[in-house]
């Protein structure tokens, strides 16, 4: 198992730098930067200096390696747009925002999709069964600016119950639309797996010995099916995750939450490339770190996993 | 007495078994319809999709006009018509990057196996580790900013070309990473364990070539489950073009892309709510559809599912 890990976290270290360098490579093969777009022309002189300022003028393997040397410092660099804060500070500022309706969707997401899929398992092919599937399809089918444009048509402009948008903590009412339109994804995801994974577990023999010693179907399926049935569901954190931060993109940015996922697409459609880069160097992070978890909670948590 | 029972092949099975599925059904006919009305725009919108008539803006819906008009007197029924155009190009160029690239990968990595197996499933995995969205935005962004001022012949000819398609061919490059993956990686597993069976086998003892098993023998036998994901492909890319056009990296204005018409919809929504709604609605139906087809078509293609 140890020996597991050090290999899991040492192939980390290449995919982390292959994503890395790609995006990198694109970024900077990218032209244009936010000055050109201002409609007067900068002199030359001040164009050279922000040349200076921003090390443009270095070679592409100087600037790579410096970028990556401050980068495990926790420099990003200077942003293109915002003089006062460098990308660092951005990132700073906008994650904790994001980690908290991420979380918050996350909890949703296990508390909706888990006892849906189960229900939808225990059940199968009743009414309830089909009714589930529905949600589950409508959840997995619909992209998260299709989910909030609805959710706030409904529950802020006609019921009138929550705000249009904003964010004011995540205890805030504000968080609730953001919350609801992130987590369905995963929990759509959630419950899609779970559903299938009780199935199978339920055909199983050791099910029918349970059944024969009389216990009860509760039991049965809360103490004896779900242990080993939740075991598959931990290889989609990793998948959720990904649901998470691209929904934020959109939710954010829609409901005016002041988030990383709304800096990012200020990034892209603001034409500065090294917030656009810091973003991504995080989300990358962020991804490997929690695949690399799942792979390692996964071995522990069912025992018959043999690790080579 | 032999059991009376028509001789069936594959296909009329799947073809019995779709048709008794009500949801895949439903979902068929809602497909074909859009195809229709996709393909006959100009006879089905009761009005061309650029005409204003600044006398009737933001007006509800009608008689005259169904889903109502937008800020600048713009028949919102002619732009959706319109609209399915580019979501049904953007799931046929999804489809022809399925079987154009992802297929003949995943057949070429799983037959010869070695090096460039080992080439091809790496990048697979590095690219699906992270959210496609991602990806495809920092591809579009570097898109973007080439095509807008082309040097070089080549680059001209895609940036004219992209220009003529009002952005759809940056899309259409942004799909062709990352559409493929699964795929690929699906046809590869399916053709490991094919070609150790004995009809390979076979077929090489009697001289065929290694392009005639793969094109002859294997491809056939991956077809089934090619499909499947070629339909669950579909949405996706339906809802990736929808969201990058909402977020302004997609078709260009006054092209109507359903996610144009949400994005303008969310800007006017707290006075007009039925601009978001109707575009929102039409695009979840649409895809949730394109999933309940899926479904089918997996549970009708499933020769697993044959007993009853």
């Amino acid at each position: 198992m140890t020996t597991f890990i050090v290999r899991r976290v040492l192939w980390m270290i290449p995919s982390l730098l292959v994503v890395f360098t790609l995006t990198f490579v694109v970024v900077h093969a990218t032209p244009g930067s936010p000055w050109d777009e201002s409609e007067k022309p900068l002199p030359e002189a001040v164009k050279q200096n922000l040349a200076k300022q921003y090390h443009l003028d270095d070679p592409l393997p100087k600037q790579y390696a410096d970028y990556l040397i401050n980068a495990l410092h926790g420099d990003l660099g200077p942003s293109y747009r915002s003089v006062e804060r460098s990308v660092s500070e951005i990132i700073a500022a906008t994650l904790p925002v994001s980690a908290q309706l991420g979380l918050a969707s996350m909890l949703f997401a296990l508390l909706v999709g888990i006892p849906l899929g189960t229900l939808a398992a225990v059940k199968h092919n009743s009414w309830i069964d089909y009714t589930a599937s529905f949600i589950t399809v409508s959840g997995l089918a619909t992209p998260p600016f299709v989910r909030v444009s609805l959710l706030v048509v409904a529950l802020s402009l006609g019921v009138a119950w929550l705000p249009t948008g904003g964010w004011n903590g995540i205890w805030d009412v504000r968080s609730i639309i953001p919350t609801l339109a992130i987590g369905l994804g995963p929990a759509a995801i959630l419950a899609r797996y779970t559903r299938s994974s009780l199935l199978e577990v339920l055909g199983q023999d050791f099910i029918r010995t349970a059944r024969a010693k009389g216990l009860q179907e509760v039991m049965i399926v809360l103490r004896h099916a779900m242990k080993n049935a939740l075991i598959p569901v931990l290889t989609v954190a990793g998948v959720t995750l990904s649901n998470v931060i691209t929904g934020a993109f959109f939710v954010e940015r829609i409901y005016g939450v002041p988030g990383i996922g709304r800096q990012f697409v200020d990034s892209v459609t603001g034409r500065d490339y090294p917030l656009l880069l810091g973003i991504v160097l995080i989300f990358a992070i962020l991804i490997s770190v929690v695949n690399l978890l799942t792979d390692i909670s996964y071995g522990y948590a069912d025992p018959r996993i043999r690790y080579r | 007495m032999p059991l009376a029972r028509r001789p069936t092949g594959l296909w009329r099975d799947a073809w019995h078994r779709l048709t008794r599925n009500r949801a895949a059904v439903v979902s068929l006919v809602f497909v074909v319809l859009l195809v229709i009305v996709a393909l006959f725009a100009n006879l089905v919108a009761p009005y061309p999709f650029e005409r204003q008539d600044l006398e009737s803006t933001d007006l509800g819906p009608s008689a005259g006009h169904l889903f109502g008009t937008d800020l600048l007197g713009r028949d919102e029924l002619s732009r959706m018509v319109y609209g399915s155009r580019i979501s049904l190009a953007v799931a046929l160029v999804d489809v022809l990057i399925v079987v154009l690239i992802g297929v003949p990968l995943g057949l070429a990595a799983g037959f010869f196996g070695k090096w460039l197996d080992t080439l091809i499933m790496r990048t697979v995995d590095v690219l699906l580790a992270f959210p496609s969205l991602l990806l495809v935005i920092v591809v579009i962004t570097y898109l973007r900013a080439v095509l807008d001022q082309p040097t070089g012949p080549i680059l001209s000819v895609i940036g004219g070309l992209d220009n003529l398609t009002g952005g759809l061919l940056g899309v259409f490059i942004a799909l062709g990473l990352v559409s493929w993956l699964t795929v690929a990686r699906l046809v590869r597993g399916q053709v490991l364990s094919l070609k150790e069976k004995e009809f390979v086998e076979a077929a090489r003892m009697v001289g065929a070539s290694n392009l005639r098993i793969m094109a002859r023998h294997l491809l056939p036998n991956t077809l089934a489950p090619v499909i499947v994901a070629a339909t669950f492909g579909i949405p996706g890319a339906i809802a990736t073009e929808a969201g990058l056009s909402f977020l302004g990296l997609g078709v260009r204005p006054p092209l109507p892309s359903w996610g144009i018409l949400i994005a303008e919809g969310v800007r006017n929504m707290r006075a007009f709510p039925h601009e978001l709604l109707f575009p929102a609605v039409i695009l979840a139906v649409t895809l949730i559809c394109f999933n309940f087809l899926g479904d089918g078509l997996r549970d009708a293609l499933d020769p697993k599912l044959k007993v009853d």
